[in-house]
């Protein structure tokens, strides 16, 4: 298979890509879509970020990637059920694609034909959800998805269970993961149940200046005419994305959060008029996660500033015909209320 | 007796046989063709022989407008899975394809179905399946010959024009001016394997990237592919690196055709105006400087890029960001006297904006209306009465049950019945299309047209809340022109509008004409379309463009009947003159459509109207 290009090679696109480190230190952050101009290298870094993900303990063997750490409610049946003790293996965290023109029943599982066919036996075969569980799932060109599979999506989704009942199947199975979509909004809107479940949202523009576009070409084209020599130029920088995320991670739990980010995150969706306490609680999250980038303790005002832009965009109650002020409205909240 | 060609329709024959030789040697790394031309003996013959520059066994297959995505991406083979007893996945027609060239018949009518995948292959030539029962991963590596034969605001989807990096346009040439192709295949090979010597200075990608930002091109796909273009030229040409002749060519062949503007500005000006960013939120998060990452005290990751090339020393100095002035002038030289002249009068008459929104490209989802929707599971049901084959349902049905009916007969591993076959069921949800009619002339921009506006944008708001499409026609001066072909976009939908000029005449006729043909086009493809027009119904040009009240009137009452009979779409007339007039009450009458008066109104008003009607 070809190579990914490096995610410490995207030439500029900041908010992007601190988007998406951010979206992969915390989960519960509920991931980004990332919509705008094209040939913006959104693809790219998607694919990129795969490469970068630290390992995680999984079950051996199962095919809901089950975490052995887990207490008997957080498995699947069979790991539930198993009588011998599970066996622990590290593997990177999970990032699905779901590829153009995927069916429902490879997305949400199915009978088994194989084994049906041979044996007879009702058997559940896993979908793309149950490979995602506990990573990422993404979805290139997101508007351009069928509705009845944006349908499953949006449900499992919610409340991080898969419920499978077809084919004289019944069967059930975790499936929390963070949905990372890309899309052009030229191709058409996306329902506002999908945008509500991403956590942050970012707009891509193409630069506009020479030395950028000199510099995006260059690098595609280094990469291109030696792939492997490339990627070998890259590994330090890839190395110390990687331990950044795997530190971030671990740290999460123990960063601080200053009292005047929570009053300020209240303050701003106030002002705002966003929904509520979703929103605050992205906020706070992110900042956090990204003082946990930062390898600080202590999430700042700062911290959340930074953000707020991604966290927000999406959440704006907006005039559907207003497509443009979104990020303008909250730069001007954000100086009026902190600066 | 063959009339002489000129020496401009030799000059694009030429420019075409050059693409033809980038095809052959560059294939996927290059994306493709984009050949605009109508079927016939020029383009069989430039096909013919960019086919005999590929080796033999190149696979050159054609995908039909209507290519059903299991044929083109794969899934199950229900004849082997049958025979064998097991599934067994088909490769279609993408994989089959693989490491040669696709054609996509009439490019510009195909669905989304058929376009995303392949802009999907040219970007990462892996094919990912996840397909009725069966996941693999194929590598697919193609490159694609769109034959466009759009017309006016037909167009190829955006997103593949974008991912094929030569651009020909074999429309104006006669039969006189083909000739045939100067290469041989020892020619194309030789050229392929010199390629990856080939070297492409930092000057060449300066001027390379300096265009695209002087014509316009906000993409920075344009700049890479021109810079891979360049070099296959130069392989072509047998130089060693990228010169001044390969680089006026690929302004030719890659770039022109991309052009949205004039060159001739620096960068300073290559600020998008308005027209061309669908959201302006001027300060960005990011600010430019940000964007250059040579920022001194981290050395450009090129850098050890170059050292490995030509063995530079390691001193970290910044790329050189000032071109020489004199090969761009070049460059822009030969772009301008390449524009094409009705180019030029639409830049000037600053109509770009609606040049880009037909460029947009159709989002298939006119053709995947009938097949979208849920579907509501599988139905028992025979496959002969037209409908779909649930192959998968079909088989799982039928699985359970090869043990109790014993052994299979006549070869076959698996005993299907007749009971087992399942059919798909979609849910018939039709697309609602609401067609606004907006009479933008001057009697009536004079009163209303801000107000139609405002209505029509809080109508397009409930559509989007309600998931229609909106299009929009508009008609003034001497015809009527589809701003906005049926669309989900809100975006497209607030920009057209907003481009929407007004004054002249009021071709009234040419309204409902052009209104009725997109009516048509809707019913045939399973919409529901309904229509709003706004006009104060005073038509004063004729369908033959003369001017004239009575006449006019008379034409479009004409019109309005024959509208009235091919379409049974639900439709209303809002009179926006100030005082109720009964021409327009009488064309809603000829029209059968419903009659509303605002004589003063507001916009709001008018959208609860409308909403009882059209929903």
């Amino acid at each position: 298979m070809a190579k990914a290009f490096p995610f410490t090679a995207i030439v500029g696109q900041d908010e992007m890509k601190t988007a998406l480190l951010v979206a992969a230190v915390d989960p519960s952050i509920g991931g980004v879509l990332v919509f705008g101009d094209r040939g913006t290298g959104k693809s790219t870094a998607i694919r990129a970020l795969a490469a970068l993900m630290p390992k995680i303990p999984m079950v051996e063997g199962c095919p809901f990637n089950c975490d052995p750490d887990k207490k008997p409610a957080g498995l699947c049946a069979r790991c539930e059920s198993g009588t011998e003790k599970l066996k622990s293996r590290a593997s990177p965290i999970p990032v699905v694609d779901l590829p153009l023109g995927a069916t429902e029943d490879r997305v949400i599982g199915a009978l088994d034909l194989e084994r049906a066919l041979h044996d007879g036996e009702k058997a559940f075969e896993a979908g793309l959800l149950a490979r995602a569980h506990r990573g990422f799932l993404y979805i290139d060109e997101v508007n351009l998805l069928e509705d009845h599979i944006v349908d499953s999506l949006l449900d499992v989704a919610a409340s991080g269970e898969n419920v499978v009942e077809r084919e004289g199947l019944s069967v059930r199975h975790p499936a929390r993961f963070v949905l990372v979509g890309s899309g052009n909004p030229e191709e058409g809107e996306l329902r506002p149940q999908l945008l509500d479940r991403f956590g942050m949202s970012v707009e891509v523009k193409t630069p506009q200046d020479v030395a950028a576009r000199v510099e995006i070409v260059r690098q595609r084209d280094a990469f291109e005419r030696d792939p492997e020599g490339f990627t070998k130029h890259q590994q330090r920088k890839e190395g110390r994305v990687r331990r950044q995320l795997q530190k971030a991670r671990e740290s999460l739990d123990s960063i601080e959060v200053a009292d005047e980010v929570l009053e300020a995150a209240a303050t701003l969706c106030m002002s705002l008029g966003t929904d509520g306490l979703r929103g605050e609680l992205t906020l706070v999250r992110t900042a956090r996660a990204q003082a946990a980038l930062a390898g600080r303790d202590v999430a700042t005002l700062d911290d959340m500033k930074a953000l707020a832009p991604s966290v927000l965009r999406h959440r704006l109650r907006r005039d559907p015909l207003d497509e443009s002020g979104s990020t303008a409205r909250i730069d001007k909240a954000l100086s009026a209320l902190f600066d | 007796m063959t009339i002489a060609a000129s020496d401009e329709q030799l000059a694009r024959w030429n420019d075409a046989a050059w693409a033809a030789a980038c095809l052959a040697v560059g294939g996927h790394s290059l994306g493709g063709v984009r050949l605009k031309g109508r079927p016939g003996p020029v383009r069989d013959f430039w096909l013919e022989q960019c086919q005999a520059l590929l080796p033999d066994a190149t696979p050159w297959r054609k995908i039909p407008l209507h290519c059903s995505e299991s044929r083109l991406l794969g899934g199950l083979d229900l004849a082997a899975t049958l025979r064998k007893g097991s599934p067994v996945a088909g490769r279609g027609l993408l994989v089959e394809s693989s490491d040669g060239v696709v054609l996509l018949s009439m490019a510009e009518r195909a669905p989304t179905s058929v376009v995303a995948p392949l802009a999907a292959l040219l970007d990462e030539p892996v094919l990912r399946l996840e397909r009725e029962g069966i996941a693999a991963q194929h590598d697919c590596r193609l490159a694609v010959i769109a034959l466009d034969e759009g017309v006016d605001d037909e167009a190829l989807a955006a997103n593949l024009i974008e991912r094929l990096a030569l651009q020909i346009d074999l429309t104006p040439l006669p039969v006189g001016a083909i000739d045939e192709f100067p290469w041989s295949r020892e020619d194309i090979q030789g050229a392929r394997e010199a390629l990856a010597e080939v070297e492409l200075g930092d000057q060449a990608l300066q001027s390379i990237c300096q265009a695209t930002l002087a014509l316009g091109i906000d993409s920075p796909r344009a700049a890479l592919l021109a810079a891979r273009t360049a070099r296959v030229l130069t392989a072509l040409a047998r130089e060693e690196s990228v010169s001044d002749e390969q680089l006026e060519q690929v302004v030719r062949l890659v770039l022109l055709p991309l052009a949205t503007r004039l060159p001739g500005g620096d960068e300073q000006d290559a600020e998008d105006d308005v027209e061309e960013s669908p959201d302006d939120s001027a300060d960005d998060s990011q600010p430019p400087d940000n964007e250059t990452p040579d920022a001194p005290d981290s050395p450009p990751p090129s850098d050890a890029q170059r050292e490995s090339e030509d063995d530079k020393a390691p001193d970290a100095e910044q790329p050189n960001t000032d071109p020489d002035p004199l090969t761009d002038d070049r460059l822009l030289e030969a772009a301008q006297a390449m524009l094409p002249p009705d180019l030029l009068a639409k830049l000037l008459s600053g109509s770009m904006g609606a040049r880009r929104n037909a460029a947009s490209g159709k989002s298939g989802a006119r053709q995947r209306a009938k097949m979208r929707g849920r579907p509501m599971g599988s139905l028992p049901g025979d496959p002969r009465s037209g409908a779909r084959l649930d192959v998968m349902a079909t088989l799982r049905t039928a699985a359970p049950w090869q043990r109790l009916r014993g052994p299979a007969t006549g070869g076959a591993r698996l005993r299907v019945q007749a009971e087992d076959f399942r059919i798909v069921r979609f849910r018939q949800r039709s697309q609602s299309v609401t067609v606004f009619v907006v009479d933008a002339s001057g009697s009536s921009a004079l009163y209303r047209l801000a107000e139609a506006k405002g209505a029509v944008e809080l109508l397009l708001a409930d559509c989007y809340v309600r998931r229609d499409e909106v299009a929009l026609i508009a008609f003034r001066g001497d015809s009527a022109e589809l701003l906005l072909p049926p669309t989900r976009s809100l975006v497209r939908a607030k920009r057209s509008l907003s481009a929407l000029p007004g004054g002249g005449g009021t071709p009234l006729a040419a309204g409902i004409d052009a209104t009725a043909e997109l009516l048509e086009m809707l019913d045939r493809r399973g919409a529901t379309p309904a229509y709003v027009m706004l006009t104060d119904g005073r038509g004063n040009v004729c369908r033959d463009g003369s001017t004239g009240r009575e006449p006019a009137l008379a034409d479009a009452l004409l019109a309005a009947q024959n509208l009235r009979l091919s379409s049974a779409a639900a439709g209303m007339v809002i009179d926006t003159s100030p005082r109720p007039h009964r021409s327009a009450a009488e064309l809603a009458e000829n029209l059968g459509a419903l009659y509303l008066p605002l004589p003063n109104a507001d916009a709001r008003q008018l959208q609860s109207v409308v909403r009882q009607v059209v929903s």
